[in-house]
């Protein structure tokens, strides 16, 4: 089947593109790219004061299946993907049971195929149960389709089967994720420690619990003269380890969430469960070094972190309720309103850290960039759109945004999956 | 003058005129503990209920007598009885206990922030008493009536507060009172129980309790949770006592008609040397009576009770 994009305001950060140019899709596939192709009797899509981007990544959402239904599905987290603009989504092992065998794998691409919607791509355990203990089948996983290997939620606590699992993979070419975070310095902390903390008599996470194992791994991934990936950075400290890493040659790249751009630990004084989040809310400092690491390219992608939890998990005290926060449907648009339309970041640096460089860092063949021969895998992108946060009108199962009642210019439009409209905002 | 809040939360958001507030009108139910018929009909009709998820023997009694003596029927909700243990969530405890239509709900609890959590889901008046690490407002009321009680005067005066800082809702609520009353708080404890993140509240910390005594008008020791000593906090209860027990010899640093104050319950020969918590600078036990005075004045101002039914 064909299928021609008009007129849209191609971006495409891979080959420097930032025109207006027509698309022709033909089976799944870009077809051709100009800036003016004739259309007779194919389906068309008007694209005019559209920007037409990669398809959108996000390389860190929990989808929950199998074992947590009740939070999120294959299936609902998929849609709730393609509602927020993302063509391919990489899930988390920490499932009941952990993805750590070909099994789990398989099933979850099973699941996914089924619901026909957006690109699902497993990230896989590192160690066994996530327990830190013993390796996975790495290779077995990653022929069954693991795209990156994490055990998000959790560190690698053991810096020996860390060290391991850098030097093991080296020949799968497949990246290393780390949840970077020294449990013994975290205890039993529910927010950021700091003045904040301090003031509101909950226990804090300092920002060295983060900051420690950062600085292990970038060791770690030197010595193995291999690559390592830092998931949600959160602090000015990592940033500062990041930069350093850099400068000598390592091969570290780093992803940030919407969140920790955007909130800081004062607004816990709510104790708004839907504020708890790990790596927690960092203070305003941290957040504008964060930024500054964004503009400056330092840190390579953005991520969600996609948490869903039921809303009787979040509705309890604040000690009691778990980590995380629903990000598929609210990420493009909070990022569009707070950096793009306030000309703090270009829609080719958005585009770089929510596309080319998710698709890079996870070896994904044909996405990320728009070109003849790519998945036709495509974000249509509105400017001027405004959307109301409203968590009753989420796909996903879960609810537990903070940002509930956000007015956000700038919205996913269309996304394009396979040459296929999965979503579509339009009536 | 008057008292405009719903509920009490926590110190942090009183003005200086609402405490003021509260301990003028403390000062007229502490009269009414001393008589021989020690009850008025002010609260009658009212129900209050005391929600205890923690252990307590002080603050609950206290908030009972306090609802008695001026004749609000209370309820005491047991941790034990409860349905708690099978697993009913906050919420739902809560919501089954508005049901009953009380007036007011006094919760203690060992998770900082849940009254405020109930609070937003509750109409009835809520009263803090105690929240994990966060606030135990009417402990702070209280020290303050007692110091004004015996110093005449909180402005200016040299306030130490002693021990586990961190972890210690009476330190918060204390830290927020004092300084808005114009004291000069200093803490004192051993760094990992008084980060130095402290100062950033408007008060001075110390970590040599012997220089720290000198001149001091108040010594406010808190208890030592030995629990915390397995968590890294401090090495040894024998090293703590060295460097951070109120003993004798450490008093006499201090202004010869210092007070010393606990919240209770006290480790003995701990935080405090037995001899200087029974001596006659200790008014310990005064706390614990205007407690009561200054936990009806909070039920009176929240519950609306008019001043004309007082001098029934």
């Amino acid at each position: 089947m064909k299928c021609l994009i008009k007129n849209g305001r191609v971006i495409d950060p891979a080959s420097g593109t930032d025109d207006t140019l027509d698309i022709l899709i033909e089976k799944g596939k870009i077809a051709e790219i100009k800036s003016r192709i004739e259309s007779s009797n194919i389906r068309t899509i008007d694209a005019s004061r559209l920007v037409v981007a990669p398809g959108l990544i996000d390389m860190h959402t929990h989808l929950r299946e199998p074992g947590r239904e009740d939070k999120e599905t294959i299936l609902t987290g998929s849609r709730a993907a393609a509602k927020g603009g993302f063509t391919s989504i990489a899930c988390m092992p920490n499932t009941y049971p952990v993805n750590d065998n070909a099994g789990v794998t398989r099933y979850i691409l099973t699941e996914a195929r089924k619901t026909n919607l957006v690109n699902v791509f497993p990230i896989a355990a590192v160690s066994k149960n996530s327990e830190s203990r013993e390796l996975t089948d790495m290779a077995d996983l990653v022929r069954a389709g693991a795209v990156a290997f994490s055990d998000d939620g959790l560190p690698v606590a053991d810096s020996q089967i860390m060290r391991r699992a850098l030097e093991y993979s080296k020949p799968l070419n497949k990246l290393i994720i780390d949840h970077c975070e020294d449990m013994s310095l975290s205890a039993n902390g529910v927010m950021h420690e700091g003045f904040y903390s301090t003031l509101f008599g909950l226990n804090g996470i300092p920002s060295s619990s983060e900051e420690v194992l950062v600085a292990r791994d970038i060791i770690l991934a030197e010595k193995a003269e291999t690559s390592v990936h830092i998931a949600h950075i959160s602090t000015k400290g990592s940033v500062y380890l990041l930069r350093r890493a850099r400068e000598k040659g390592i091969r570290v790249s780093a992803e940030v969430t919407p969140h920790h751009l955007l909130l800081d630990d004062s607004l816990l004084e709510t104790y708004n469960t839907n504020l708890k989040v790990k790596p927690p809310l960092r203070n305003k400092e941290d957040m504008a070094a964060l930024l500054e690491a964004v503009k400056e390219g330092l840190i390579d992608a953005f991520a969600t972190d996609h948490a869903p939890h039921t809303p009787d998990e979040k509705n309890v005290e604040f000690d009691n309720a778990p980590f995380g926060i629903n990000g598929l449907e609210t990420a493009v648009s909070l990022l569009l309103d707070k950096f793009v339309t306030k000309n703090i970041l270009s829609l080719e640096d958005f585009i770089r850290m929510f596309s080319t460089n998710p698709a890079r860092l996870l070896r994904l063949e044909g996405k990320g960039e728009i070109k003849k021969g790519a998945d036709a895998d495509l974000t249509l992108l509105n400017l001027r759109k405004e959307i109301l946060v409203d968590p009753n009108k989420f796909e996903s199962k879960s609810r537990n945004t903070p940002f509930t009642g956000w007015k956000l210019k700038g919205r996913p439009e269309m996304t394009i999956v396979g040459g296929r409209i999965v979503y579509s905002a339009r009536p | 003058m008057g008292f405009s809040h719903k509920h009490l939360l926590g110190i942090q958001h009183l003005s200086e005129d609402d405490i003021l507030s509260i301990l003028d009108t403390a000062e007229s139910m502490a009269e009414i503990s001393t008589r021989e018929v020690k009850k008025v009909p002010t609260l009658r009709g009212k129900t209050v209920i005391n929600l205890f998820f923690e252990p307590s023997t002080r603050t609950r009694s206290s908030f009972e007598l306090a609802a008695k003596r001026l004749s609000a029927d209370i309820l005491n909700f047991s941790l034990q009885a409860s349905s708690v243990t099978k697993g009913e969530s906050l919420r739902d405890t809560v919501l089954n206990l508005e049901a009953m239509n009380p007036d007011a709900i006094i919760i203690r609890h060992a998770y900082s922030g849940a009254p405020h959590f109930v609070s937003t889901f509750c109409r009835s008046h809520i009263i803090n008493a105690g929240d994990g690490s966060h606030e135990h407002p009417t402990q702070a009321l209280l020290d303050a009536f007692t110091i004004r009680q015996e110093k005449k005067k909180i402005k200016g005066l040299k306030i130490l507060i002693v021990g586990d800082i961190l972890h210690s809702r009476v330190a918060r609520s204390n830290i927020f009172l004092l300084n808005k009353l114009g004291a000069h708080v200093v803490l004192v404890g051993p760094p990992p129980l008084l980060p130095s993140i402290f100062t950033s509240l408007n008060v001075e910390v110390s970590h040599d309790f012997d220089k720290a005594c000198i001149d001091a008008d108040v010594l406010m020791m808190l208890r030592i949770q030995r629990e915390r000593q397995e968590k890294y906090f401090f090495p040894s209860i024998r090293e703590y006592r060295e460097l951070y027990t109120l003993s004798k010899k450490r008093l006499k640093k201090a202004k010869p008609d210092a007070i010393i104050m606990h919240p209770g319950p006290l480790n003995r020969d701990v935080e405090i040397a037995t001899d200087v918590a029974d001596s006659v600078q200790s008014v310990i036990l005064k706390q614990v009576e205007n407690g009561i005075a200054i936990r009806m004045a909070v039920l009176y101002l929240l519950l609306g009770g008019k001043s004309r039914e007082m001098s029934d």
